[in-house]
Parts: structure tokens; sequence; C-alpha cells
């Protein structure tokens, strides 16, 4: 197995040895979920078996989690240049670009060319929304870094779920406002996931609209300039699904719409979990205190991080966000979730649950200790949420 | 003419290329750039916390 080798300070070698290497292909190969159940259908005739996605990411994933458990290696400091200059791991975020496409196309194809039940179309349906949903987390990983290439990938593979302008208002608004109330994708203590969604989609898209548009006047252009970087994906996105139509007819119509909503529920369903609660303070200066790693949730949960490229060692990725993904850190003593991402979202989705379980670990994080004053609290729930934990903050 | 460096990725502001794809033409000074300007690379530095190199 490859190893890399450097001196720490004392001068001594160290040997590292990335356990997870041959691991990581899992996030290039679970995009590929719906054609498991194709494989099914075809074979055994049972719609059915078309869903089993949901069971895999829904019931599976977090019980996989649950037994498998949590990894907190890291590799040591000396050895991580040598770990993101290994083109292997950048090369997986390459390979599994065309594979959203597939994924996207093979599920239409499919949907719009057999004659499902409609709880089989709507169900299958979801589980493409869930699959591109995915593409949004590699255009992620994709689009924090330097190089032209990476940056125009993060593009393309964006046009599958029809989110294209993620690249913009993630790297540029929600990083630098993260855990603050004007950040539309930071959830507030007390906000439902439901009421998080009509903040969060129209919040995100308006602000990355505010970012090109700033960008494009300071360059003397319009908005609407080819040179504006949310429509150029979106135009991708459009070629795509009218294409999907124009291919596999009118079902492509509820089919798409499905999809696309599902995919952006993906986002806002992390995008929920990730900063839930958290508050970056603002000091006498006015400025805003810097991201620290307890201002994002995380999870060491090795298979949903596996499937993710790390998505849930997100305080490290918020403290340093052009680091790698097989870079990324655990620190002690984080805000740490129950269990990994899907698992997390089950729970989201029920709000009352979400509350229950996570209310009281926000209020216990040794840097707010109870201190109401030291959350981001959703105003319409503050009264309520100060009648209840009040006393914990006197 | 200086060259400014963000603390936490490396990008680097120079005064004499400026940044076009972020419309500041060469020769703008790194003061005359917007008080809330960030690392567009990162975005997790702001303009006091740039270096001269």
């Amino acid at each position: 197995m490859k190893g890399y080798t450097a001196a720490n300070a004392d001068g001594r070698a160290i040997h590292y040895v990335d356990r997870k290497r041959w691991f990581w292909l899992l996030s290039v190969l679970y995009p590929l979920q719906p054609f498991i159940g194709i494989w099914l259908h075809a074979r055994t005739g049972h719609q059915g078996w078309l869903l089993l996605p949901l069971f895999l990411n829904y019931v599976l994933a977090p019980l996989v989690d649950s037994v498998v458990g949590e990894d907190t290696n890291n590799p040591p400091e000396e050895v991580v240049l040598q770990l993101d200059r290994d083109r292997y791991y950048r090369t997986l975020t390459y390979i599994v670009v065309p594979l959203h496409f597939l994924s996207l196309i093979g599920a239409a194809w499919w949907a719009g060319t057999q004659s499902l039940s409609w709880w089989a179309f709507i169900g299958f349906a979801v589980v493409a929304g869930n699959t591109s949903g995915l593409g949004i987390n590699t255009g992620h990983e994709l689009g924090h870094k330097k190089s032209r290439l990476e940056r125009t990938l993060a593009k393309i593979v964006l046009a599958v779920p029809a989110y294209g302008h993620f690249w913009i208002e993630h790297n540029r608004g929600h990083h630098r406002d993260v855990s603050t109330p004007e950040d539309p994708a930071s959830a507030r203590m007390g906000e439902s996931i439901y009421r998080f969604a009509l903040r969060e989609i129209p919040g995100a898209f308006r602000r990355a609209w505010l970012i090109e548009k700033d960008r494009l006047e300071r360059r003397e252009k319009s908005v609407w300039d080819p040179d504006n970087q949310v429509l150029q994906s979106l135009a991708l996105s459009a070629v795509l699904q009218i294409g999907l139509l124009i291919a596999f007819g009118w079902k492509m119509i509820p089919f798409l719409a499905i999809h696309n909503v599902m995919a952006w529920w993906q986002l806002t369903s992390a995008n929920y979990i990730e900063h839930y609660g958290l508050l970056r303070l603002r000091g006498d200066n006015g400025r805003v205190e810097r991201c620290q790693p307890y201002h994002s949730w995380n999870s060491n949960h090795i298979f949903s991080n596996l499937v993710l490229f790390h998505l849930e060692r997100h305080s490290d990725h918020h403290a340093h966000p052009l680091r790698r993904y097989q870079s990324l850190r655990h620190f002690a003593d984080l805000p740490t979730l129950p269990n990994g991402y899907f698992g997390c979202y089950l729970l989201a989705w029920v709000p009352w649950l979400w509350f229950r379980v996570m209310d009281p670990k926000l209020l216990a994080l040794p840097h707010i200790d109870g201190d109401l004053a030291r959350i981001n609290l959703d105003p319409a729930s503050a009264d309520a949420i100060r009648r209840r934990y009040g006393k914990a903050a006197s | 003419m200086t060259v400014y460096r963000c603390p936490e990725c490396g990008y680097q502001y120079d005064e004499e290329t400026g940044d076009e794809h972020e419309g500041y033409p060469p020769g703008t000074a790194f003061a005359d750039l917007p008080d809330d300007f960030a690392c567009p690379d990162c975005s997790v530095r702001f303009k006091d916390d740039f270096e001269a190199t």
C-alpha cells in the first residue's frame, strides 16, 4: 500500500499509510445507485426494487454508521502536502463527474420508457433527485479548489442537480457569512428544516446573483453577460433537461420537477444540520469573529464520510476551505452530530425530534455552556426558547 | 507596487496585475479594494488580514 514519508520537527522520519485510500472509491460508486434498482427491476420484473436506494440511504447507511462507528484518525501534518499532491485523490473527483450525468440520464431513460405505477415513478424520481444531490457534494469538493480544471468541472457537475449558483453562493457567500444570522444557509436554533428551506433556497439564489452582479458591474458588464457564472451552469442544466424532455417525452416534466426539488432538498438537509444554532460572535470592533472549528457540526462516522468525500468533517472544512478531502482532520471537543449525515437528515425531517436531540447538545457545547447569547436563535422561536432554557443562561 | 497575500490559502493580490476576473484592473491599489473585500479563493480572510509580501 502506498505510504508517505516525511521528517517531523525533531528530524525523525514519520511514515503514514492512508488506510482509507481505496475506500474513497465509494464516493465514486455511490452516485450509481439508481442502476442497482434498474438492474433488479429488469431481472425480477418487480418495480419496487427501483426504490432500493432509499432503503440504502435512509435505513442501511445510518445503521452501518452506528454499527461501524467513527474514525478519529488524522494524517500527520508533515505528510499533508504529499497527500494533497497525490493525483489519485483528485482523479476520483474528476471521474465521478460524468457518472453523475450517466445516473440522471439512465434514470430518466428508465422512468421515460417503462410503464411504472405512479408510486414507483414518483419514488424513482426521488431516488434520481437524491443521487443528483450527491452531485452537489462533488461540485462542492471541486469548487473549493484553485485550478481552472476543478472549477470548470464543478460548474459542469452542478448542471445535473440544476444548482449552478451553488458554486458562487457557497464559496463566496456561505463561507464568508457562515454561522451568522445573516447567512441563509446556516440554520437557527428553533427553526424547523421546513421553515429553513423557505429562507435558504431563495436566499442562497439571491445572494449568488448579487455576488455575481457586483463582480460583473466592476467589470462594466451586464448581469446577463455570458460571463455570469450562475447563468453558465444553468444554461447547461437547460440543455440537459430539455434534451431529456425531447428524448423521453412528457413524463420528464413531473420526473425532472421531482428530481430537481429532491436534489436541492439534499443540500438543504446538509446545510440545516451543518451549523444548526451555532453563532460567530461580533467583537467590540464590530467584526464577526473568525470561523473556528466549533462553528460547524462535525461527524466522523466512517461509512457516510466515505461516500461523501469527507464532507462530514465539516469543522476543518470551514476553518480551512481549500483543504482537500483526504486531508481533512478531526479535532477533539467539536460539536458532534449523533450519526452520519443520512441518519441526521432523518432526524431533521422530524422537527420535534430534532429539537429534542440537538437543542440540549447545542446548549451543552463548551463554548456555549447554556448561554443563549452565544447561539444563533430563530427570532420567531426566541421567546419560547428563553422560557424553556433561560434558566440555563442564568 | 506591492503583492498582498492571504494568510489562509496563499491567494496573492498583485497591485501591478490586479485581478481581472474579480473586476480589479491592473494597477488597482490594495487600499482601493472595497472595505468588505474577502479573499476570492477562500472567503474566510478579509482585507485587514492580508499581509504585504
